[in-house]
Parts: C-alpha cells; structure tokens; sequence
C-alpha cells in the first residue's frame, strides 16, 4: 500500500520540532516487552532530560487494579529505526509511585552493583550472544519447517545460504541494520546450526548498557518479526531432540583481565564462579534444564567445567586469551530467554565482590 | 499500479496556486463523518476567510428531500496528510438556510459553553484517550483473530510488539505522524489490553478546539483505514465476554485545578459530576451499558465512584495529582463513539457554571 508507506515515512522534521518517544518497559512475565508513545516539544539526546511517565501496571501482571500506576524512568536513548527523524526508543525500568523499584525491575540492582566503586574501577566488559528462533505465525513451528514434519537433519544449515538452508535472513539482516542505525553495539550475526535459528552478537558493552543494548535489540527485533509476521521465540530448547537449543552466551572482562597477566585473574573469576554454579544457574534463565543437557554443544546442568576452546564447557576460555596470558572469557551457560542486567551484574558480583568462606 | 500513486502524489505547488479543500463534517447518526472537496483559488490559513458550502442533507439524514441544503460553516483547518503540499482539511459545523444549526450540530452548543467569560477564564484543558477497534473487512470480526474462533486471552497484548500480539501497528503508525503533519496535537499512542484494539490520545487542547481535534483525528484514521482496507470501530463494546471493551477517557483540569490547592477544586468538581452522573451517562455514548458493567478496568454503569489511581472507577485520580495537590482527572465514563463536543462542554458546564 503505497499511501500507508508515504504516511510511516513522513519525515516531521520538516513540518515540526515535536518528536516521538517510544517508551519500552519488561513486563510481568520477566521477558515480555512492553512499549508505548509519547510527543515531546523537542528532541532529546540525553535520559534525565526526559520525562517519567506511567502505564497501566494491572494489564501486565505488575500491580493490582485498585492502584494500577507504574512509573517509567527513562534510562537509555536509541534512535528509533522505524520512525527515523529525530524520533527515539527509550529503554525505561519500573516504580512504584512511592519510587521502590517493583519486583519485576532487574536493572535497578544491577545498576547498584556496577556503581560500587570496586566494580566500576574494574571497567567491566560484557559481550552477549543472543540466540532466537523464528516461529511461523499460528502453528508455532519454526520458520522453513514443514508442516506435521521435519527438516533433514543439523549439518548443512550453520553459516549457510540458500533457500534450503537459510529461513528467514531479511529478518536478520534488518535486524542488523536497524540496530546500527539505532546505536545499538550489534558486532556481529551467523545463521546457527538448528534451522530457523540465528544469532546476533551485542558488545563489547561497559556495566549497566550491556543489559540496556541487549533489550532494545530485543525489542528492535520483535517489531521485525511483526512486520513480517513471524513470531519470535527466546525459549531455550524450542523443539526437543536432537536440535540444538538457543543460548545468550556471555564474554566477559575486567582491567585486570585485559591487562599483563591476566590470565590468572581469569582463572581466579572461573573458580569463584564455579563454587557458585548453583546460583547462577537459578538465575540464568527459566527452562534452561531441557537445554543444558551436556549434549549439543553444552555442559550438563549440574556440572561445572571449564576449558579452552572446549564448546562442551560450561565455561570456554578462547585459545588467543590463553597465548596472550590475557583476554576474556565466556560463560556459556545462560539460556536465551535470560535477564542481561541479572546475568551480567551477577558474574561481576561473584567475580569481584563475592567472596567464599 | 505506478502512475496512480505517481498522480495521487502530484505536488500542485509546482504548477498551480490553487488549493483542494476537504470539507468535513459529521452526519445524521452522530458519529458517521462526511466529506468532499473543492478547489481555492490559493492557500488559507484561517477558517474565516473559507467560503461557506453546502450539501444534499438528505443523502444523509439530515434534512427532507424536498428541502435538503444543509449549510457548512468551516470552524478549523488542519493540513491535509494525504493531498499534502498547501491542500487542506477543513471541520465545519451543519445549520439550516436560515442560519440555525440542524439538530445533530453538537458543536454549537459547546461553542456558547465553551465562550461563556466564567469558562473562558477557567481555560479548560482536555486531553482525550481515544479507543478503537480494527476489523476485518466484509467478516467484521477484529483484525488477527482467526475467522471463527478467537485469540488466547488478554493478557499478552496490551503495548506488545509480535506478530502474535500487535494487529494493525502500520495503520497506528502511519496515523500517527499524518495527525502530527496536519497540526493535531496529538499525544501518545499504545496498544491495547484486548487484541486488535488501539488507542491515540489528543491533548491538552483547550476548549472547543478538542472536539475540532478530536474529530479530524477520527476522519484521518477512518480514511487510513480505507487505504489499509481493514474497517474501523467505535464500538463500546465489540466482542461480548471476557474482551475488554473501547472508552474514550477524557482527561480535564481547569486553570484553578492547575494552582496550587486545586485538588480541592478537583474534589468539588467531581461531586457535582457526582450529582449529575444519570445527565452526564445519557450524553457519553449509545450502547456504553455493554461496556460499563463494572468489569474490565470498568465502572457499573449505575454508580458513581472515584478514587486514586483506580481503574475500577468512574472518576480516577492520578497519584501524582494527589502527590502535587494540583493537577487534573479522568472521566472514564465516555465511549468510544462519544461526541467530543458534547462531552467536554458538559463536563465544564457541570463544573463551572453549575452551582453544588
């Protein structure tokens, strides 16, 4: 429809100064996003400047009917790749009107945690490799599957292109330049070994912006799926059997790290994170037990191991960081439905502030 | 097809100084809105200086067939999103040859509220959340439910992005910046709690403006609609059951309710609303008792309730209003097929010019 296409391109600019702020919000589940918009006078390139606002929190399982307000704070701008201009997404967490963060808001602690002097000093790096499957709309079956059936088996489909081996790469590929545009830190995206499933890398990200970047990519790439009516999925082993599950991988470093002798920093951080293993995997994300099977390129749930270059790790640490004696590593266990303020503030808290009795 | 867009798109500006006005108003049932248009000699910014019209009110309701000039008045001119260039949407209001207005002109009436000196100096802002409901075409069942069934229930949909959740964002979308482009003070836009529903909101305007606003509003998404070939409700409440039904909330403050110690001037007028609340729901919305049952964010139709922060109410205050002691409130009351003239001139009649 050429005239509806004229109208979502309009360019106000030149007719006004107002501009659009898509106000974007975790809901009630932990994993659903939530957004909607606001006019402003004029544009806005920094958070404090704008303003808080508020949204119906009984509709989104967040508070009760009788007292329904939920405040949003603005935390982060992106440009919004949708409505161009001068127009924003803004990536916001959630009050109550007396100012607590509501049970839901993982970003407030984590913010806590990467203001602490040690952590800050630190100058935490996060990389996430976000995993996601693309569903057919109705049946819920992943994208290029055939219906009642299956495709033939993992082998071919990883890296690949082709129409019998790549399902969905528009959406990826706009997925790619929207968040670009949008200042988000995308590094990278590969076609992934189960058919129908991608990945797109975020980082690297100081703190607090590696969880902000995270879900607006997040959201960025749900507003795509609904554009060309496939539905997107962050569960961790959408198709049980012998299909690989979808993980958020996550690089991480610190100074120390990165800096001479490093390495044994690094291996200090691996053991503090492996007498922890059972609280972190709590956190890591809901359902994670199909995935983390040892199977398919992971490591049991209930087993901590870490090595170099070792896919079957729950902790791999890259060939070049070992010859260097310093660099990163990846923790390897968080599913891809996780919380990245609750990942990424939790493996800076046991690394750096944690310590065992 | 190519050249029809290329056509539809043609800048006049380059080869002529003539101007193509739409002039719109609104039909016998109260809510259907009419329009056709007609060349200018040049640009015009202020109504005044359109000329008057006229049309076949029998074509319409509104007048016999052996008497049917009704007489159209322009009253506001928004920038027309869709000829663009210099080319204009004109509101206008309905009167007889004799200079009387016909029975269905609402605006009338709130025009002499609205420019009573006790309103004039309380400057009343509205700010008007307007629900609507997209359905499909020639089966009017709403948009992305399956033909024959329904969707999984409320709860995933309100402000979400998916194909599985959002129906219809294009048309919220498009909507959007052609209000903004033709100089309606539009505020906001979300999705809303039952599937294929949405909601823009215009304000704050002052006055009559808000009815002007409001109703270029819903003539722009009605003809956007007719480009996405989906049909557009008003409805109050479109599917019977656990759906949740389409309100027009409007939002009010006076310049006293905007001062400090206005939170007083806010109780007392939502007493007098009080008072007149049988008035007040027989002028919000035909069919609004299949809405207002007291469920679905809703109050029963026959009580009057207020509070803070609650969705439950008639009346609801927000928080940051009780917080500052001075700010605004919600009526919750009106439908989606509300008439905006009629509502908040009688919501400034009821609380400025009634006595308790």
């Amino acid at each position: 429809m050429a005239l509806l296409t004229d109208l979502i391109n309009l360019n106000l600019s030149d007719y006004t100064e107002k501009i659009i702020a898509e106000y974007i919000w975790v809901g009630g589940s932990g994993t659903d996003l939530r957004s909607k918009a606001r006019t402003l006078p004029g544009p806005v390139t920094d958070p404090s400047q704008l303003p808080k606002w508020n949204y119906d929190g009984s509709s989104t399982g967040q508070a009760p009917g009788k007292d329904s307000e939920v405040i949003l704070c603005p935390q982060a701008i992106f440009k919004d790749p949708f409505r161009k201009g001068n127009n924003i997404l803004v990536m916001c967490d959630c009050y109550t009107p007396q100012g607590e963060p509501i049970p839901t808001n993982k970003r407030y602690n984590a913010a806590k945690t990467f203001s602490n002097s040690i952590v800050e000093a630190e100058e935490t790096w996060f990389g996430i490799e976000q995993e996601y499957t693309l569903l057919q709309k109705d049946v819920n079956w992943p994208l290029g599957w055939p219906i009642g059936g299956f495709p033939g088996p993992q082998g071919p489909y990883y890296c690949a292109a082709g129409a019998d081996k790549a399902f969905g790469r528009d959406v990826v590929d706009a997925h790619y330049k929207a968040c670009l545009y949008a200042g988000v830190k995308i590094s990278g995206v590969n076609g992934e070994v189960m058919p129908g499933q991608w990945e797109f890398q975020v980082g690297p990200c100081a703190a607090i912006s590696a969880g902000d970047h995270l879900w607006i990519a997040r959201y960025i790439l749900e507003r795509i799926t609904e554009i060309t009516g496939v539905v997107l999925s962050l569960d961790p082993k959408p198709i049980p059997g012998d299909w690989n599950g979808a993980g958020a991988h996550t690089n991480y470093s610190t100074k120390s790290m990165r800096s001479d002798g490093g390495y044994e920093v690094i291996k200090e951080a691996i053991h503090k994170l492996g007498l922890r293993h059972k609280d972190h995997i709590s956190a890591y994300g809901q359902g994670n037990e199909r995935r983390l099977t040892g199977r398919h390129e992971t490591a049991d749930i209930d087993t901590f191991v870490w090595g170099v270059a070792n896919r079957g790790a729950s902790i791999r640490v890259g060939r070049d960081t070992e010859k260097s004696g310093k660099g990163y590593f990846e923790d390897r266990r968080p599913a891809s439905n996780m919380d990245p303020y609750v990942v990424t503030s939790m493996i800076a808290e046991t690394t750096l502030l944690w310590q065992p009795n | 097809m190519a050249s029809l867009t290329d056509l539809i798109n043609l800048d006049l500006s380059d080869t002529t100084e003539k101007i193509i006005a739409e002039y719109i108003w609104i039909g016998g049932s109260g809510l259907d809105i009419r329009s056709k248009g007609r060349t200018l000699p040049g640009p015009v910014t202020n109504p005044s200086k359109l000329p008057k019209w006229n049309y076949d009110g029998s074509s319409t309701g509104q007048a016999p067939g052996d008497d049917s000039e009704v007489i159209l008045y322009p009253q506001a001119i928004f920038k027309d999103p869709f000829r663009r260039g210099n080319n204009i949407l004109v509101i206008c209001d309905c009167y007889t040859p004799a200079g009387e207005p016909i029975p269905t002109n609402k605006r009338y009436n709130a025009a002499k509220i609205f420019s009573h000196p006790d309103v004039v100096a309380e400057e009343p802002w509205y700010g008007i959340e307007q629900e609507y409901t997209l359905l499909q075409k020639d089966v009017k069942w709403p948009l992305g439910w399956p033909i024959g069934g329904f969707p999984g229930p409320q709860g995933p949909y309100y402000c979400a992005a998916g194909a599985d959740k959002s129906f219809g964002r294009d048309i919220v979308d498009a909507h959007y910046k052609a209000c903004l482009y033709a100089g309606i003070n539009i505020s906001g836009i979300n999705g809303e709690v039952m599937p294929g529903q949405w909601e823009f909101q215009v304000g704050p305007t002052v006055g009559i403006s808000s009815g002007d606003q409001v109703w270029a509003a819903r003539y722009i998404l009605e003809r956007i609609t007719e480009i996405a070939g989906v049909v557009l409700s008003f409805d109050p409440k479109p599917i019977q059951g656990d759906w949740n039904g389409a309100g027009a909330h409007t939002n009010y403050s006076t310049k006293s309710m905007r001062s400090d110690g206005g939170y007083d001037v806010i109780k007392s007028a939502i007493e007098k609303l009080g008072k007149r609340h049988k008035e007040h729901i027989a002028a919000y919305g035909e069919g609004n008792e299949r809405r207002l049952t007291g469920r679905h964010e809703t109050a029963d139709i026959n009580t009057f309730l207020w509070g803070v922060a609650n969705r439950g109410a008639s009346i609801r205050v927000g928080r940051e209003t009780e917080k500052d002691g001075k700010g605004y409130f919600e009526d919750r009351r009106p439908a989606s097929n509300m008439d905006p003239y009629v509502v908040t001139s009688m919501i400034a009649e009821t609380t400025i010019l009634r006595k308790p």
